[in-house]
């Protein structure tokens, strides 16, 4: 596999991605629109995140299933899959890079008083929080993102930073196989337009393997890998077996004890200050 | 600013009612807000008097299940209902005849007065009154629908303004308000209807005898059908389509020769023509020398003795489809979406099935976390529904024109019609 071109800086955001966002960042909530696969995708993420909270959880009411559950939406763009999750119970803070998407996604919500009350977004990456949000949040959805971010290494170990042990990381991405760029690149983008032309780079695609091995290394337990697969011609989304185009996956951080990676295994004090902080977080 | 309701239902008949307690009990809709509009008063049915109302409906055993799905049929049975085993269908202009009856001798259908069906769900709506609000006396009279979804300056909700100047908002419209429906107009969806030159004559009537009284009869006039649905074993109601003036007349006349009406458009043979009958009886007997089976025998409905006074009544009839049932956070169920004859008794239990379709997918959308008002579900519902309904409305509007008339060659076809279908097992389940 061809070696993930390196960055200067030590972000996660890449600039040139911004600037392609930038100019369909009012199309966000046209379900027939630039978006309409993101929002059938929320067809099946949202059930995947769901059902998988679900089985995690003992004590849930099928009324309000992710009440009381601290979301991150990290590329939260016009909060598509924020609103579903906070409208399931979920207190949702979304983060995108753009003031224009942020700036959609407030407008979207204030309609709703329940939604507005449950979201909050914010214009900003995610190193900009990890300092204020220290293992604050039990789950972090990065959903269509980790194939648009500078560097995944950095951004994988700021998602780990803000969950708390034991929590859960969701991600749905596209791999880089031939096949992806014949129908995610050429099809998707030049023939049918499912996706504005330009918005993906193939050589950013994350083949599964890559994205499991960072996982591991960085203090996650891949729990599940599911591939996905759209379908132009009734726009919608469904299962499948095989990863060689989009696929989901779901990791869950080791709890306090079992912390690895290359920093020092922390003290016996550093893990009561630790947990005392998060208690009053 | 305007409450803001997950869904508001207008119309708060049997089909709406049923619909916002349907969404009220379902347990994904726990935390949502639902309203349901009603225009006239609130009735207490707390006692059901002695004598049977003349509004009754022919409760399919689908729509029973809909109703216990959220505790409305035991409320029903703990009440007063009829159940049927058989239905006898027959012509005045021939001996043709057929008979439905499950094989199992279950319940082929429930009639139920429409006010026993109000009170249960009354009942259940009352049960769920912390997600369920009630707007008696509330008539709509604007709607403001919302711009397409990409353009985000204004309220992206329905608004609706009651007569009252109060004003509410809402993410998902449902009109349940009958075939004339305001929703339907408003949301500018066509219509396609035609008033039939039929009314339908109703009444309640008393046996000549005690009988076990669980068969559902129904005789087709040239003049229109006539259908006496059992309510006990000694009364029973009336639905009789016929011309504007029969009509008229039917109501004008004394009790005596009222039921004397009665008894002779179901006994009487005087539409009969040797050619038909012996055409009739050729075909019966070919019918019993391939299927043996397939002939059956003829039950005598029941005499008529008595009219209960003051309980007849007529109503003008017509068909009517809507084009659409949905639209962006519209959805439209019941008699407002289609408006049938009553000859097939299927009424209200299209309406019924609409419900079950609708909240199953509402349901669906709610647990998905999505906007209750999008298409995406909605067209669901209505392709659904719309693959069902069509066929039966249409079905039903060509069996009322074609058993509309005595000409020889359609009485002959209709004939031949009715006995084959009698003798084939297959087309009689389907219905």
């Amino acid at each position: 596999t061809a070696k993930r071109p390196l960055s200067t800086s030590h972000s996660s955001v890449d600039s040139e991605e911004i600037k392609k966002f930038q100019l369909l960042a009012h199309k966000w909530w046209d379900e027939e629109g630039e978006y309409s696969a993101l929002h059938s995708m929320n067809d099946i993420r949202v059930p995947f995140i769901r059902d998988t909270l679900l089985s995690i959880s003992c004590n849930y009411h099928l009324g309000n299933p992710l009440s009381g559950v601290k979301i991150l939406d990290v590329g939260c763009g016009g909060g598509l899959l924020s609103e579903p999750l906070a409208r399931l119970g979920a207190s949702v803070t979304g983060i995108d890079p753009l003031e224009d998407n942020i700036r959609t996604a407030d407008r979207h919500k204030s309609f709703d008083p329940v939604l507005a009350k449950r979201i909050q977004y914010k214009s900003s990456s995610l190193e900009e929080i990890v300092e204020e949000s220290m293992e604050t949040f039990d789950v972090i959805v990065a959903s269509e993102v980790v194939e648009h971010v500078a560097d995944l290494e950095t951004f994988i170990k700021c998602c780990s930073q803000v969950l708390k042990p034991e929590g859960s990381l969701f991600i749905t991405t596209i791999n880089k196989t031939q096949l992806s760029y014949a129908l995610g690149i050429v099809v998707a983008e030049k023939i049918m337009g499912i996706v504005p032309e330009g918005t993906h780079e193939w050589e950013k695609f994350v083949p599964p393997e890559e994205l499991e091995h960072l996982l591991e290394s960085n203090g996650f337990s891949v729990k599940t890998v599911n591939g996905m697969l759209y379908n132009p011609l009734w726009g919608s989304w469904s299962w499948m077996e095989s990863t060689s185009l989009n696929y989901a996956v779901h990791a869950v951080k080791s709890g306090a004890q079992g912390q690895s990676g290359p920093t020092d295994a922390p003290s016996e004090m550093d893990i009561q200050q630790r947990s005392a902080t998060a208690g009053t977080a | 600013a305007q409450p803001l309701y997950d869904v508001v239902v207008s119309g708060g008949g049997m089909v709406g009612s049923a619909m916002a307690a349907a969404l009220g009990h379902d347990i994904h809709f726990h935390d949502k807000k639902i309203a349901l509009l009603e225009a006239g008063p609130r009735k207490e049915y707390d006692h059901m008097p002695d004598s049977y109302s003349n509004r009754v409906s022919s409760i399919s055993p689908g729509s029973a299940t809909l109703l216990s799905s959220f505790g409305a049929w035991d409320h029903v049975c703990s009440l007063r209902l009829k159940p049927f085993r058989r239905m006898q269908v027959w012509d005045a202009c021939s001996e043709a005849m057929i008979i439905f009856e499950k094989d199992d001798l279950d319940d082929m259908g429930y009639i139920v007065e429409n006010d026993v069906i109000m009170s249960a769900l009354t009942k259940q709506l009352d049960a769920v009154a912390d997600r369920v609000e009630v707007f008696y006396r509330s008539r709509a009279v604007g709607y403001t629908w919302p711009l397409p979804s990409h353009s985000c300056d204004t309220s992206p909700w329905v608004q609706i303004q009651l007569a009252d100047g109060r004003r509410l908002q809402t993410k998902l419209l449902i009109g349940a308000d009958g075939h004339n429906s305001v929703v339907r107009k408003e949301a500018e969806i066509k219509n396609i209807e035609h008033q039939y030159d039929q009314s339908a004559v109703v009444a309640t009537l008393h046996l000549s005898e005690a009988t076990d009284n669980n068969v559902a009869w129904q005789r087709f006039l040239p003049t229109g059908p006539i259908a006496l649905l059992p309510l006990s074993d000694t009364a029973s109601s009336l639905v009789w389509s016929t011309s504007h003036e029969h009509a008229s007349e039917l109501l004008a006349m004394d009790e005596e020769s009222f039921v004397d009406s009665i008894n002779s458009a179901f006994w009487s043979n005087i539409n009969h023509s040797d050619f038909i009958d012996t055409a009739g009886a050729m075909f019966r007997s070919a019918i019993s020398l391939l299927k043996p089976s397939g002939t059956a025998v003829r039950q005598l409905p029941p005499s008529v003795a008595k009219v209960d006074p003051e309980s007849r009544a007529m109503f003008p009839l017509g068909m009517g489809h809507a084009t659409e049932y949905v639209q962006h956070r519209v959805a439209l169920i019941g008699d407002a979406a289609h408006r049938v004859h009553p000859l097939a008794g299927q009424g209200v239990n299209l309406g019924f099935g609409d419900i079950a379709c609708l909240a199953h997918h509402l349901s669906a959308a709610a647990f998905n976390g999505s906007d209750l008002g999008s298409l995406k579900h909605l067209l669901k519902f209505e392709t659904e529904r719309q693959r069902h309904n069509v066929s039966l409305i249409a079905a039903t509007d060509l069996l009322k024109r074609l058993y509309s008339t005595r000409l020889a060659p359609l009485v002959l076809l209709r004939t031949w019609g009715l006995q084959a279908t009698n003798a084939l097992p297959p087309v009689k389940v389907r219905i």
